[in-house]
């Protein structure tokens, strides 16, 4: 609905966005595509060889990259599953109601400013730690053995401390959403006779399905990358015990210097990731565009 | 001056073509009222005046020169929008101010217009609020006030009543008659009310489907409509339609009357059938009765009708006021219509 | 009686609600609380909740240690800097998708956001081999380019949804009063959207401000914004609670009081327009 004149407008306003998004996705792709074929290593540098898939070969068949690919989907499951249960509760409970209930928004929404550092930091130090962390002292007091978190289960303490992250946000979301539900739905489910179950399974639910999509999408967008809360907290270890791919990749790119070996890891990531956004821009596609 | 001229103007999205080649002249101060369904072209057709949407093909002419091409912000023509349009973070008299600040008037001219568009439509009490705090009524002012302090050539208006509460429309209606006799400026009005078209409109274009069916003054389409769809169009409640069992000498395929012209009669007439229900307005009643042959009509009665659901009726009509369609639904001309009847 | 059972059940809820959030907070209460104890009393077994010697000295130690100040600048230079060069950027094509749409609209805004979904290390080599060869390491324009760029897909997307919920009508009634399409832009579109531009500005600034991938990676001493500041407490500072936990309170406090002053504007713009 315009005219010839507003389309070529709209047209030369679109530019600048997409080259730039399309220079940002394509040319350092193309190196990255480049690189993963060549035997390159900055630590010998000028021996940069054509390899064809030695690369890929090597990254493919590592122990480390199954590890890390299932150690990456651990911890995008893990912690979209604690976050959307959790949120929804929550959300349920926020939406009743309650005395204060904008400082207890404001409490739950907190963790979401905080940076990633600084949780994985807090949270290895000052509450995790098996000598003098808060959790170690609650534990010696009520007269069991303290945890090694980031020992016994490394994976598990970080899908942890990115789901205390990443609740707010899911929280909040859903919160506004169930707000949003038409009060006359629910009074007219009370006078069919409907209890507090299944007007929760019936009608909050099925009208939480938009937001649910909305986190999911977001969270995967953003959990696919953890990186600081690893770097800060385990250094990937112990062995390859909490790597994910972006950091096994970050390791072999730029602590051991294997330009090729990262960029083929690279390369995969983008394959591995584009097959979960195809299924997720189909989710939205459909769900989010009413 | 505003005269708008119309050559072979078409549209089409795509493959689809909205308005089929269409010619019209609306004459210089005229109120003209585009009327028709849903989905029949009117609002398009007024949006390609304004410039908001292409021409496809053909000429639109304004006071003489083409002004097919010429953007919406240089034609010199004022809109009222359905939602009124109002811009929510401007005061009234801001509003009313933003198309003259575009014509770069000098702040104390901006100033005398304000005052006497607020003063013709009575919104000096509101002009320091903002469009949020009023009514729908005086939204509906104010984007007036904002349309003619201008002096457009002419006015546009896509469906300005529709948001309106009933009574509050028909108070409107009057006001943009009103105005319209006193600014005697052209108006190009669209609605899907027939009742707004017939009160308000010197002309009025019937649409369908992306063609004029006929132009005409109201009671032109009243009396005679070139077709059954205007002839069902206007006039309220619907005229009634009959099928007639085809003849080899008789083309007439539907015949058609208005309920205003069915009188009822107890033991004589053209139809006989079963009073339905029946709605008592206290100035007239209507009475839906189910004739024989399955069709229902509506017949207009006296307001203290004391006929009651379930009697058995007889309805009879003047045969000069009865309608003959052919298979095409094309009005035939009533002398022929009844030499062959 | 009802009032009696009502009164009762949102007293039971009050006190789940408090209960929880409480536990949600607390991490970062307990940081700002042991950013005021000593060393001793922050790793104490029996620790205390108020009753502790108050001290600002774990303050004055990191200020000492390392040029704070200089990262908090960083920080306010890259995340205000990105994302106001995003909005210049962002707002000419969300006006475009929202306003003349055709067919390919919903596509593009589709493939903008799955640029989203690249993950960072796919490009981290040629990017950080870029930079080397551009000498953008270590540099706070670097981090601005980059941070404009991985959050432009969101920012279209957020001013998208705001734009589609002005009505059209708005739009087309100013260049029937006479305007041009800047006028219209400035004089109708942005003012009408102004609380939407906050809050994708807001988010964007605390998205940056939190980004912590490429500024480990990218900034070394000069440029690097809070996030690489904190993550050198790692070890083996990171024994030091207090210290670790003062550093944490100054890194995160400015975000956190401008996260709560803006929340409601927030949760609509995260969700993408999904929720309002």
């Amino acid at each position: 609905m315009a005219t010839t004149n507003s389309r070529s407008l709209a047209r030369l306003m679109l530019f600048p966005s997409v080259l730039l998004l399309l220079a940002w996705m394509i040319v350092p792709l193309c190196m990255t595509l480049y690189f993963s074929f060549l035997d390159y290593n900055l630590l010998t540098p000028g021996n940069d060889e054509f390899i064809g898939f030695v690369n890929y070969e090597f990254f493919l068949t590592d122990p480390a990259f199954i590890e890390s690919f299932f150690n990456t989907l651990l911890l995008v499951t893990g912690v979209l599953f604690i976050t959307l249960v959790g949120g929804i509760g929550l959300a349920v409970l926020l939406d009743q109601a309650i005395w204060g209930r904008n400082y207890v928004r404001i409490m739950v929404l907190a963790p979401f400013f905080v940076m990633p550092t600084v949780s994985a930091l807090v949270w290895k130090n000052m509450l995790m730690n098996p000598v003098n962390g808060l959790f170690a002292h609650f534990a010696t007091w009520i007269g069991v053995d303290p945890i090694d978190f980031f020992a016994q289960m490394p994976l598990f303490s970080i899908i942890i401390i990115v789901s205390w992250q990443w609740l707010p946000f899911a929280a909040l979301i859903l919160l506004t959403a169930i707000q949003s539900l038409d009060r006359e739905q629910l009074e007219a489910a009370d006078l069919d006779g409907a209890g507090p179950i299944s007007k929760f399974l019936y009608i909050v639910l099925p009208h939480l399905s938009r937001a649910i999509t909305a986190v999911i999408l977001i969270e995967t967008i953003f959990l696919l990358s953890i990186f600081a809360e690893i770097l800060v907290t385990t250094s990937g270890g112990p062995g390859y015990a909490s790597t994910n791919i972006t950091y096994l990749i970050y390791t072999q790119s730029l602590l051991q210097f294997d330009v090729g070996g990262g960029s083929a890891g690279g390369i995969v990531a983008v394959i591995l990731a584009n097959i979960v956004s195809i299924f997720l821009m189909r989710l939205i596609g459909k769900n989010l565009e009413g | 001056m505003g005269s708008i001229t119309l050559k072979q103007v078409t549209k089409s999205f795509g493959k689809v073509n909205v308005i089929k080649p269409i010619d019209l002249e609306i004459k210089d101060g005229e109120f003209i009222v585009f009327v028709g369904p849903s989905g029949c072209g009117k609002s398009t057709l007024l949006r390609m005046i304004a410039g908001l949407e292409d021409t496809t093909s053909g000429t639109i002419e304004i006071d003489g020169k083409d002004a097919t091409d010429t953007p919406p912000s240089k034609r010199g023509l004022a809109m009222v929008f359905q939602s009124y349009a109002l811009y929510p973070h401007m005061s009234v008299r801001n509003n009313i101010a933003f198309p003259l600040k575009q014509a770069k008037m000098s702040p104390e001219e901006i100033e005398t217009k304000i005052a006497n568009a607020a003063k013709i439509l009575n919104l000096d009490t509101y002009l320091d609020r903002k469009p949020g705090q009023l009514s729908g009524g005086q939204r509906q002012r104010v984007a007036i006030g904002r349309a003619i302090v201008r002096q457009p050539s002419a006015f546009l208006f896509d469906e300005p009543l529709s948001n309106l509460d009933a009574s509050l429309r028909v108070n409107m209606r009057l006001e943009i008659s009103e105005l319209h006799k006193s600014l005697a400026t052209t108006m190009v009005y669209v609605t899907h009310d027939q009742v707004e078209a017939m009160t308000m409109a010197d002309r009025i274009a019937v649409f369908n489907a992306g063609i004029i069916e006929q132009v005409g003054t109201p009671l032109e389409l009243y009396n005679k409509p070139v077709n059954q769809f205007v002839a069902g169009f206007i006039g309220s409640p619907k005229m009634n339609f009959m099928n007639v069992k085809s003849a080899d000498n008789n083309p007439t395929a539907t015949i058609g009357v208005r309920p205003e012209h069915l009188v009822i009669s107890k033991d004589s007439g053209m139809w006989h059938g079963t009073v339905g229900v029946i709605e008592h307005l206290g100035s007239e009643t209507f009475l839906h009765v189910h004739i024989e042959s399955g069709d229902t009509l509506t017949v207009r009665a006296d307001g203290n009708c004391d006929i009651q659901y379930g009697d058995k009726v007889y309805l009879n009509a003047s045969p000069d006021k009865v309608l003959h369609f052919d298979a095409n639904g094309l009005t035939l001309p009533l002398e022929a219509a009844l030499k062959t009847a | 009686m009802a009032i009696n059972k009502s009164n009762k059940s949102k007293f039971i809820y009050t006190i789940l609600a408090w209960g929880i959030s409480g536990l949600i907070f607390f991490p970062i209460l307990w940081t700002i609380l042991t950013s005021f104890k000593t060393e001793a009393e922050a790793i104490s077994a029996s620790p205390s909740l108020l009753m502790f010697d108050w001290t600002l000295e774990n303050y004055r130690d990191v200020l000492a240690r390392s040029p704070y100040f200089d990262h908090f600048w960083n920080s306010v230079v890259i995340s205000l800097g990105s994302s106001l060069l995003g909005l210049l950027i962002a707002i000419p094509a969300a006006w475009s998708m929202a306003f003349v749409q055709n067919k390919r609209t919903k596509n593009l805004l589709m493939w903008m956001l799955s640029t989203k979904m690249l993950p960072p290390v796919g490009v981290l080599i040629p990017i950080y081999m870029l930079f080397r060869d551009f000498d953008l390491l270590d540099t706070k324009i670097g981090l601005v380019i980059v941070m404009t760029l991985i959050n432009l897909p969101i920012m279209v997307w957020m001013l998208y949804t705001y734009f589609r919920e002005i009505p059209n009508e708005i739009l087309e009634a100013s260049r029937m009063d006479g305007a041009n399409i800047i006028d219209e832009i400035f004089h109708v579109l942005l003012p009408i959207a102004l609380p939407g531009i906050a809050s994708t500005l807001l988010l964007n600034v605390i998205l940056a401000w939190n980004e912590a991938f490429w500024s480990l990676i990218l900034t070394a001493a000069n440029a690097a914004p809070l996030t690489a500041f904190i993550a050198s407490y790692s070890s083996p500072e990171g024994l030091f609670y207090a210290k670790l936990s003062a550093a944490s309170a100054m890194a995160i406090v400015p975000i956190l009081i401008l996260g709560w002053f803006s929340q409601k504007q927030l949760v609509r713009g995260l969700s993408f327009g999904a929720v309002k």
